[in-house]
């Protein structure tokens, strides 16, 4: 069964939600994963976007290209406004968060501002939008990328989401009151932080993966078991629903 | 009071060079285009522009040569990615150069409701541990004078004007709005004045069979401009659908800035306004954005 890159980070993100809890997605990847795990095994999967929906149920086919129009707003319980859904989440009442990044270091940390010196950058990125709010106060904050080296480096420009912020208690130490980065997911490995060094490291690898590809693909020491464990490929049934939502591959490509 | 006057007129007499304006207020909903293209039309200059997504309106004003700084978080084409007048101006500084004053997209809608409450600032809890914080003028890391928690002070913003684009509203800018509001209510209370350009000017019986609905008060307003499709290519609820394909063609057209002047003169200079604009366009794809069913909300009682 083949499949793309961007058909697998859908898949293996949405079986990282469980059940009954609470996901703040951003439009594209984490919004096709949420659909999938509500259409899967998560049916009572409640998800929220920044544009200021709670709620919603994307039709199949319809996806909207901005978490903030009416096609996020479809069936939705409540259009609050987008102060309104940050301040639920610094309530702590959101469980998940889905963030991806222009640059990504070994502590979660995501730059989505500048490249090279902020005063006179290099490339001007867009900025935050609502991604460093999400990182502070979701529960659990699944960073999803593709794995590319020029993505994951050691020293970011600029911080603009806060990751696990350093080792041990950096996001306690910031003044962040609860939240971790959990899990990063990429088209090559699943990864998460050492609680000893804080620093990320592989805990599983996509089929087809092998460890010296994720090396090679990530900008920093990266550590691993010496036999990691493997995820299980993208099922039928997985990948019919999630090409279904997204027909036209706006956003699978 | 009746307030309604062409939105030459809101503009000309609301918007002066040198004013900080908040605009796109509602993020990627209800970006009040057309507002914008008057704006450039009648060649305003050295504008602070606020807005937490703006979308490509204000890489349009960016380009046209208007703003001396933007206050936001995010700037760019939410369907196509990086916007490349915004680029230009930061990277090169063209046409002129511009500051930027980074924010996210909460502490921007808190720095509004600061406002809006009339306090110099409100705490949260968010982008401690991010570089947003480093030297900026409105964020400030604070320690409670209660519990001693390490806090962040997002200090007010107060707008001149804020000019929202809503589905209907009476002579008074008393206005009805649904759909994703973004931070347009928390901006509309935060400004010195509001304008309004609306969809349909309704009698003020509308209004009143549904109070709970009105999110403006009339009050708050100075202007109010009848508008139909003003919101172009950005959607408002029941009225026009977002145009997704104007921002892609929008991203591919202004790449070089040749490509952006030609598309300015084309679409905005070219045009008288935004009749003409929308004319332009072409009146099919604009009737294609049309919803193509109405969905009308459960009606609510109001009966004594």
């Amino acid at each position: 069964m083949s499949y793309t890159a961007s058909e697998l980070l859908a898949v293996s993100a949405s079986r990282l939600l469980a059940d009954g809890k609470i996901v703040f997605a951003g439009v594209g990847t984490p919004l096709l994963a949420a659909s999938l795990a509500r259409l899967t095994h998560a049916p009572h999967l409640t998800i929220v976007v920044e544009g200021g929906a709670i709620g919603l149920e994307a039709e199949p086919g319809r996806l909207p290209i901005s978490t903030n129009e009416m096609r996020a707003g479809r069936r939705a319980v409540m259009l609050p406004s987008i102060t309104q859904i940050f301040l639920y989440a610094q309530r702590g009442y959101f469980d998940y968060g889905f963030l991806g990044g222009a640059q990504i270091d070994p502590y979660g940390n995501i730059n989505t501002s500048v490249i090279g010196p902020a005063e006179r950058p290099r490339v001007r990125l867009p900025g935050s939008g609502g991604a460093c709010d999400i990182a502070c106060h979701c529960r659990e904050i699944v960073i999803v990328t593709r794995h590319e080296r020029r993505r994951f480096v050691e020293r970011l420009d600029f911080v603009t989401s806060p990751g696990q912020v350093g080792a041990g208690d950096g996001r306690r130490r910031a003044g962040l009151l609860f939240g971790r980065v959990t899990a990063v997911v990429t088209d090559l490995a699943l990864m998460d932080f050492d609680p000893a060094t804080g620093r990320m490291r592989v805990v599983a690898l996509q089929p087809g993966a092998d460890l010296a590809q994720v090396r090679e693909q990530t900008g920093f020491e990266l550590a691993a078991a010496a036999e990691p464990d493997r995820l299980p490929a993208p099922s039928e049934q997985e990948l019919a629903l999630v090409r279904a939502l997204d027909p036209a591959r706006t956003f699978l490509g | 009071m009746d307030k309604v006057v062409t939105i030459e007129e809101a503009i000309a007499r609301h918007v002066r060079d040198g004013m900080t304006i908040a605009m796109g207020t509602g993020l990627e909903s209800c970006i009040p285009f057309a507002a914008g293209h008057e704006i450039v039309r009648q060649g305003r200059r050295d504008l602070t522009l606020v807005g937490p997504v703006s979308d490509i309106l204000f890489d349009q004003l960016i380009g046209a040569g208007c703003v001396a700084r933007v206050i936001a978080a995010w700037v760019g084409n939410v369907g196509a990615g990086i916007a490349y007048s915004f680029r230009r101006a930061v990277e090169d500084g063209v046409p002129r150069p511009l500051a930027v004053e980074d924010h996210s997209n909460f502490t921007l809608a808190l720095a509004l409701e600061a406002a809006a409450r009339g306090v110099p600032y409100l705490p949260s809890r968010t982008a401690l541990g991010s570089d947003l914080v480093r030297g900026h003028p409105r964020l400030r890391e604070v320690t409670c004078p209660f519990t001693g928690a390490r806090l962040l002070a997002v200090a007010a913003l107060r707008p001149d004007v804020t000019v929202l684009h809503v589905q209907r509203c009476d002579r008074e800018g008393n206005a009805h709005l649904w759909g994703n509001l973004g931070v347009s209510l928390e901006a509309a209370r935060a400004a010195g004045t509001v304008i309004l350009t609306c969809e349909e000017l309704v009698d003020d019986d509308v209004i009143r069979s549904d109070p709970n609905r009105t999110l403006i008060p009339g009050f708050l307003v100075g202007a109010v401009a009848v508008v139909p499709a003003g919101s172009h290519p950005s959607p408002t609820q029941g009225y026009v659908n977002r145009d997704d394909r104007f921002y892609d063609e929008y991203h591919e057209e202004t790449r070089s800035r040749d490509g952006f002047l030609r598309w300015l003169d084309r679409l905005v200079l070219g045009t008288r306004d935004h009749q003409e604009y929308l004319a332009r366009i072409g009146e099919d794809r604009i009737r294609r954005l049309r919803p193509r069913e109405p969905r009308p909300a459960a009606p609510v009682s109001y009966g004594v």
